[in-house]
């Protein structure tokens, strides 16, 4: 398997700004190598899915590119700017976002409290020892996410009395606060319905244009479908590139990562207590 | 009271999240006109011990204690430097204006004394929070405990500054608007003021931007990190403000004694506060001054029922009581009474 390491196709093309850009990223946990020399380009509004197992380093990689948990080694560029030893809030007033794999949310606040704290963040005023008006911009733009991720009906209700899924959609537009320019979705889909779903991949299709994101997703049913570009990752490797028709298609791909079944609907992701990522 | 042992990235704090969700459904609105009307009219009826040592005296314990809620019932720091920034208050108060020690007191006018003692412990509070901030939980308790016994040590041995174990006396309140301040009634009006307008600012506070990003700090510290906020920032900013009212407390503190020593900042002072706070309930700003008057009565009456050296079992075992059957303090109690009535009231099904 350490072979295929040599097969990494590089997707540097002259002329496109890229929107993330990583070069020899590594993270140590101890002993642990949960990424070993990560080299990853993706370009301005591309969409792309991280897959891999359980362990495989794909939260890891968000958490090096958040600087939740910075990488031991190497350099990250977000929109050509080296952000590799900024704070985590900086690189978020750059406009980068991510979603948690598991929610974590303002559990005490009302949703529209979650979704105008999600806008504040990244506007003036956070310090503000006065009250929201009305017609305030920022709750307005936080009223706008609340739509778009369906959840007008619960806008005074405590994140913590929240269904499962509806606390998975407030997490997407947690995400979406504030002019974003590059999100990374972490296994949105985990634990969700059916229908559910068919929301989510309608939710991220409905996405701008010029949005690019990373998701991790176990089904594939979902991933598949709402990327351009797939990347596979294997013990904290980058271990193949392509389209999700040449991913689903790579019998290398089947035998590692779908343990040689068909990517159909049977990887459901591990739901609310669902295994952790390395 | 889940946040006090919480680990701050506790995935979900869930403890904590449960007992916020359910709401605590206080009276609102008018329904508080007849406790105000009652707050007002109090010294009209009531004698000059009622007046000040229980009336005053509970609500300057109640703003002291009201610091700690903002803190840690909105933010989930539970700080136990609140009484000491309320003694910076009243000590630099005393230092720069006027005392008995005049060798030490720089004899300023109060207009200029009053802020700058306010403005010195708010920054004392600030700088408590930068070093709090870099703790979480339990250890927030032990780092602010640890500031609060350090500055009563050396209070207590500097004698240049603080003037060691006697500390100041004869500090009278300003004679502000040709007013004797001292005298019971207009005490009584002047603490009732600032309790009132500490309260209210708790309140307006709760739902204004900045409480906000407080209670998401006490909520999830990674996810305010992820939406883009200086989490340090936002919780040194909640110790200043905190710090802010925890020295306008003190100074009320300083004119109704007259005097300030370290006796008035030392350990059990400190702990007295967690106490009341704890006893009232954290979840609402009602809560630290329902907690002071239970306090101050017991500090004053149980020595009726009990001897004096006993007061500290009588209040440990409320204090006991309060934790082990009414998580939310007394306000909590309120809950569970109404809610028993609202039962009794109805046929069961």
């Amino acid at each position: 398997m350490a072979g295929s390491t040599t097969a990494r196709p590089s997707l540097s093309r002259a002329g496109v700004a890229h929107a993330l850009r990583l070069e020899g990223v590594s993270r140590h946990f101890g002993a642990l190598v949960a990424l070993a020399d990560i080299d990853l380009e993706v370009a301005a509004g591309e969409r792309r899915a991280v897959l891999g197992s359980n362990g495989a380093g794909k939260t890891t990689l968000f958490n090096a590119v958040t600087g939740d948990f910075p990488p031991t080694a190497g350099r990250i560029q977000f929109f050509g700017e080296d952000v590799t030893t900024l704070p985590t809030h900086e690189r978020i007033r750059r406009g980068l976002r991510r979603t948690y794999q598991h929610s974590l949310l303002f559990r005490g606040l009302s949703v529209l409290d979650n979704l105008y704290l999600a806008v504040r963040g990244v506007s003036r005023g956070r310090y503000s020892f006065r009250r929201p008006r009305r017609d305030d911009a920022t709750l307005r733009s936080a009223r706008e996410l609340m739509h778009l991720v369906h959840l007008d009906h619960v806008a005074d209700t405590l994140v913590g009395n929240l269904a499962y899924g509806q606390q998975r959609q407030l997490e997407i537009g947690m995400a979406l606060a504030g002019a974003p320019r590059f999100v990374l979705f972490d296994e949105p889909a985990a634990g969700l319905s059916a229908r559910e779903r068919r929301e989510l991949i309608e939710i991220l299709r409905s996405l701008p244009r010029h949005i690019g994101y990373i998701i991790i997703e176990h089904d594939l049913d979902v991933a598949l479908r709402v990327v351009e570009q797939v990347t596979m990752m294997h013990n904290g490797r980058i271990f193949k590139h392509g389209t999700p028709e040449e991913i689903e298609s790579d019998p290398e791909v089947q035998q590692i990562y779908l343990g040689g079944g068909h990517g159909g609907g049977g990887h459901g992701g591990g739901g609310p207590g669902g295994g952790g990522h390395g | 009271m889940a946040s006090i042992t919480e680990q701050r990235d506790a995935p979900a704090g869930e403890r904590g999240a449960e007992l916020e969700r359910r709401g605590l459904a206080l009276p609102r609105g008018w329904a508080y006109l007849p406790l105000g009307l009652f707050l007002v009219a109090f010294p009209l009826f009531a004698g000059e011990f009622w007046t000040v040592q229980i009336g005053a005296y509970s609500m300057i314990l109640g703003v002291i204690a009201l610091s700690l809620m903002f803190l840690a019932g909105y933010g989930g720091m539970v700080s136990l430097a609140q009484m000491t920034v309320a003694g910076t208050a009243g000590y630099f108060f005393a230092i720069f204006g006027t005392s008995s020690e005049m060798s030490i007191s720089l004899g300023w006018s109060p207009w200029l004394s009053l802020p700058l003692a306010l403005l010195v412990a708010t920054l004392f509070a600030t700088l408590i929070g930068l070093l709090a901030s870099r703790t979480a939980g339990i250890y927030t308790i032990m780092i602010t405990l640890a500031i609060a016994v350090a500055f009563f040590y050396f209070t207590r041995q500097n004698y240049e500054l603080f003037n060691g174990f006697n500390g100041f006396a004869q500090i009278a309140p300003p004679a502000f608007f040709g007013y004797d301040w001292n005298q019971p009634q207009l005490f009584y009006y002047l603490t009732l003021a600032v309790a009132a307008l500490c309260y209210a600012a708790v309140v307006y506070l709760g739902r204004s931007t900045f409480g906000l990003t407080v209670q998401a700090l006490r909520d999830n510290q990674r996810r305010m990190r992820a939406l883009g906020y200086h989490v340090t920032g936002h919780q040194v900013a909640a110790y200043a403000t905190a710090g802010f009212m925890a020295a306008l407390g003190g100074l009320l503190l300083v004119f109704l004694n007259g005097r300030i020593s370290p006796g008035t900042i030392g350990v059990g002072p400190v702990i007295d506060i967690l106490i009341i706070a704890v006893l009232g309930g954290l979840r609402h700003p009602i809560g630290p001054f329902v907690g002071a008057l239970a306090f101050v009565l017991l500090d004053n009456f149980a020595i009726d029922l009990i001897e004096r050296e006993r007061f500290n079992t009588v209040i440990g075992l409320c204090f006991l009581a309060v934790v082990l059957f009414s998580p939310d303090g007394l306000l909590g109690l309120w809950e569970k009474a109404r809610r028993a009535l609202a039962r009794g009231g109805r046929p069961r099904s």
